[in-house]
């Protein structure tokens, strides 16, 4: 499993990153978590809001800081 | 009916209550007149403070409510229907209730272009979205009254609409790098959000912004209360006064490498009009801004090419130095 975090770096994604370790650690489950920072590389993912979290290449969500247990949810609905 | 409006207004808007408990504060607990240099100073400081913090906090938590219906995605669907001046014209309107965080600004542009609508109409949104909002709004007519907040947003909305307008009619397509174009893979399938999302989501707004604001408000109503009670009439006026016939210019030019939000530049704007500074050179100040900031630039920089960005940082320093000029000159109708 594949999950991203995108975002310029501000304040928020941060969050998100660490919610989403969080998330992982709760649920017993590894995922590659990838920062992606580039404007370029977000706008091509159709994501106009960050931060936005990007689980196996699907935008779950997009301009709002989920919380560890919403992403928990977000993370065991698109596993596979 | 009028009776009752005005006590809402001065009470929860104005917080009169607030003015008189800070006066009896400062003349009772310290000891100094509020009237005073010092106590007036304090005054100034601790009301100012207060007052933003807590408009502040409600006004981002009743705007984010209002945001989280209009993800830009829709807001992209809604600007694809309609073509030229009215698509400027609802571009301006959207960037009113949508983020005033800069940092969304890019992936807006580049989500706006890629999808094909014309840069007039993302400009336009693009202008007005730091410029003017419903938080702005209410806190001008907070801390001056209702004509000033509403002629703050309808001059605001005309400049976007106008500049918008003009970039579109300049064809610059080509000064947009070609990334821009791509157009993106998939898009996001955000489901509506329940009653409580929305919720959480505006009370997170409040924490968030609050935290990022914070010092600048600070640093605002500091300059500010110096201004108010510290600094001679005499030198504000000279500079920004009314005589003086480059006082919007000035002030444009003051204002325009300044970062902060409206949040911040109320209290300074608030001070300079008690010192008999014109409205409509306060008006320049604080929209130059808000509208126009270094970062914001570089941040654009990053998808056009600089003689786009010379021609939109053109427009709004000229914009805003005409509507300082028209304003002054037609203060009375404000005041």
């Amino acid at each position: 499993m594949t999950i991203k975090i995108l975002g310029g770096g501000c304040k928020n994604c941060q969050t998100l990153y660490a919610n989403t370790v969080e998330a992982l650690q709760k649920e017993g489950l590894s995922a590659d978590i990838v920062k992606v920072t580039d404007f370029a590389q977000i706008a091509a993912m159709g994501v106009m809001q960050t931060p936005a979290l990007v689980i196996n290449d699907r935008v779950v969500s997009s301009g709002r800081t989920p919380g560890v247990k919403e992403i928990a949810a977000l993370i065991n609905k698109n596993r596979e | 009916m009028m009776e009752f409006f005005r006590f809402l207004n001065d009470q929860l808007l104005k917080m009169n209550w607030l003015d008189d408990l800070i006066s009896l504060l400062v003349e009772n607990v310290f000891g100094l007149s509020a009237k005073g240099r010092i106590g007036g100073s304090i005054h100034f400081f601790l009301y100012d403070t207060i007052k933003i913090f807590i408009l502040l906090s409600v006004l981002i938590f009743l705007s984010s409510l209002i945001q989280s219906f209009f993800p830009p995605e829709r807001t992209r669907r809604i600007l694809s229907r309609v073509k030229g001046l009215p698509g400027n014209i609802l571009g301006a309107l959207l960037g009113t209730v949508t983020p005033f965080c800069s940092c969304s600004s890019i992936p807006i542009f580049i989500g706006f272009t890629s999808a094909g609508l014309p840069i007039g109409v993302t400009f336009s949104f693009l202008i007005s979205s730091p410029l003017v909002d419903l938080a702005s709004i209410l806190l001008l007519a907070s801390v001056f009254n209702w004509r000033i907040a509403l002629a703050y947003v309808v001059v605001g909305l005309i400049l976007s609409v106008i500049g918008g307008s003009t970039i579109g009619a300049l064809k610059l397509e080509s000064q947009i790098e070609s990334f821009v174009f791509q157009p993106s893979g998939s898009q996001p399938e955000e489901g509506n959000l329940s009653c409580n999302e929305r919720l959480r989501f505006a009370f997170d707004q409040v924490v968030f912004i609050v935290k990022k604001v914070w010092l600048y408000i600070l640093i605002g109503v500091l300059i500010g209360s110096v201004i108010h009670n510290i600094i001679p009439e005499e030198w504000v006026a000279m500079i920004l006064g009314k005589e003086n016939a480059f006082s919007v210019l000035i002030a444009t030019v003051l204002g325009v490498p300044m970062y902060a939000d409206i949040f911040g530049t109320l209290p300074i704007a608030e001070a300079l009009v008690g010192k008999g500074v014109g409205i409509g050179t306060v008006l320049s100040f604080m929209m130059a801004v808000t509208a126009l900031s270094l970062p914001s630039l570089i941040m654009l920089k990053k998808v056009v090419r600089t003689r786009l960005l010379a021609v939109f940082f053109g427009i709004i320093v000229i914009g805003l130095i005409l509507i300082g000029y028209l304003f002054n000159a037609f203060s009375f109708l404000l005041i």
